[in-house]
């Protein structure tokens, strides 16, 4: 068996077969996903149950598998950018919300630092899991450089943001419903501060207007996340 | 395609070159969004030459996160001794973001559709 793994590893931990794997259990994801209607059943979730449990299996580390595929984790800053013609496109419902927008996305942010601060040291966590915690609804590359500057760890503050991503991808729709928001911009605008790329990979499943504002809403959530994280550690 | 792909590379680079001076207080990918917009806006820019790619790439975004969702596998210990903090911190703090936020836009709304007066 031991055998078998040694020389099937050089074949499987190639460029080649990981893009493939990934492209693969992304798709066998988004057919699951749409045949089931599972929110749960996030394409993004099902890859990542497949692809961990194979690497291990395969005794190929997580450096390898993630040089191999840099090329699409390089792709997360172009579809940010692209978000800017979505906007483009969705520019009519932006019209007269400009002050409820910033509003509502300052005070979110700052509920969402303080909250998840108190939370974590209500449960016990140091100060260097809570500094890797506190930018958790920014988009990585935000999140990255601000945990760094408070003292958190960079690659656990990355592995918050996509937990939060994904839990807010899939409970932020029912919350949504339960608490009654029948607008759009709402909707898109909480997806998209909360859960940045992801909340708004989900967002654009409700629509195009959802989808544009929930990406205006990352980069606003990236912008007030900074400037208010200093002032919270103050507090703590 | 082509040519929609250098759009978004080149405002990606614009925005990554602006945030350089800014020191990095704002990432690039998010400066070269508001840069995107900004040309279209102002019309120095065709949207057609960038339509095709930007929808295809946004409406697939989830794809690009598996890079780094797959590195959750190297913080399994560190994540299972603080596990319950982690997960009701992030779990507690994100429904309390999506509701604040939603909640205040539509207020705004409301408010609005009453007859407040609009603002620019």
């Amino acid at each position: 068996m031991h055998n078998l793994i040694d020389t099937v590893r050089p074949y499987v931990s190639t460029e080649l077969f990981l893009l493939m794997l990934v492209m693969g259990t992304f798709l066998l994801g988004v057919f699951i996903y749409k045949r089931t209607k599972i929110t749960l059943l996030q394409p993004l979730l099902i890859s990542i149950l497949i692809i961990i449990p194979f690497l291990k299996f395969m005794d190929i580390e997580y450096q390898t598998f993630y040089n191999q595929t840099r090329i699409l984790h390089f792709m997360l800053g172009p579809s940010v950018v692209a978000l800017g013609y979505v906007l483009y496109e969705q520019m009519e419902h932006l019209k007269g919300n400009v002050t409820s927008i910033i509003t509502a996305v300052f005070v979110g942010s700052l509920v969402g630092i303080i909250s998840v601060v108190l939370l974590s040291r209500w449960l016990g966590a140091d100060k260097v899991l809570m500094a890797s915690l506190a930018p958790k609804s920014v988009t990585t590359p935000i999140a990255i450089s601000l945990a760094e500057k408070s003292g958190g760890v960079p690659a656990l503050a990355a592995a918050f943001v996509v937990i939060c991503g994904i839990f807010g991808g899939l409970v932020g729709p029912v919350i949504l419903r339960k608490i009654g928001i029948k607008s759009k911009i709402a909707k898109g605008l909480a997806m998209g501060s909360a859960s940045h790329a992801l909340g708004t990979a989900r967002a654009l499943e409700m629509g195009a207007v959802e989808g544009a504002i929930s990406g205006l809403a990352i980069g606003i959530m990236g912008i007030m996340t900074a400037l208010l994280i200093p002032f919270v550690e103050l507090l703590f | 395609m082509i040519k929609g792909s250098f759009y978004i590379l080149f405002f990606f680079f614009l925005g990554e070159m602006l945030s350089i001076l800014l020191h990095n207080f704002v990432p690039g990918s998010v400066l070269g969004m508001i840069l995107l917009f900004l040309a279209l806006y102002f019309k120095l820019l065709n949207p057609e030459n960038v339509r095709t790619t930007a929808t295809t790439i946004t409406k697939n975004m989830a794809l690009f996160f598996i890079p780094a969702g797959v590195g959750l596998m190297v913080y399994v210990e560190l994540l299972s001794q603080s596990f319950t903090a982690i997960v009701v911190a992030i779990a507690g703090s994100t429904i309390l973001t999506i509701a604040t936020v939603a909640i205040i836009q539509q207020r705004f709304e409301n408010r609005r559709a009453k007859g407040g007066k609009a603002d620019a």
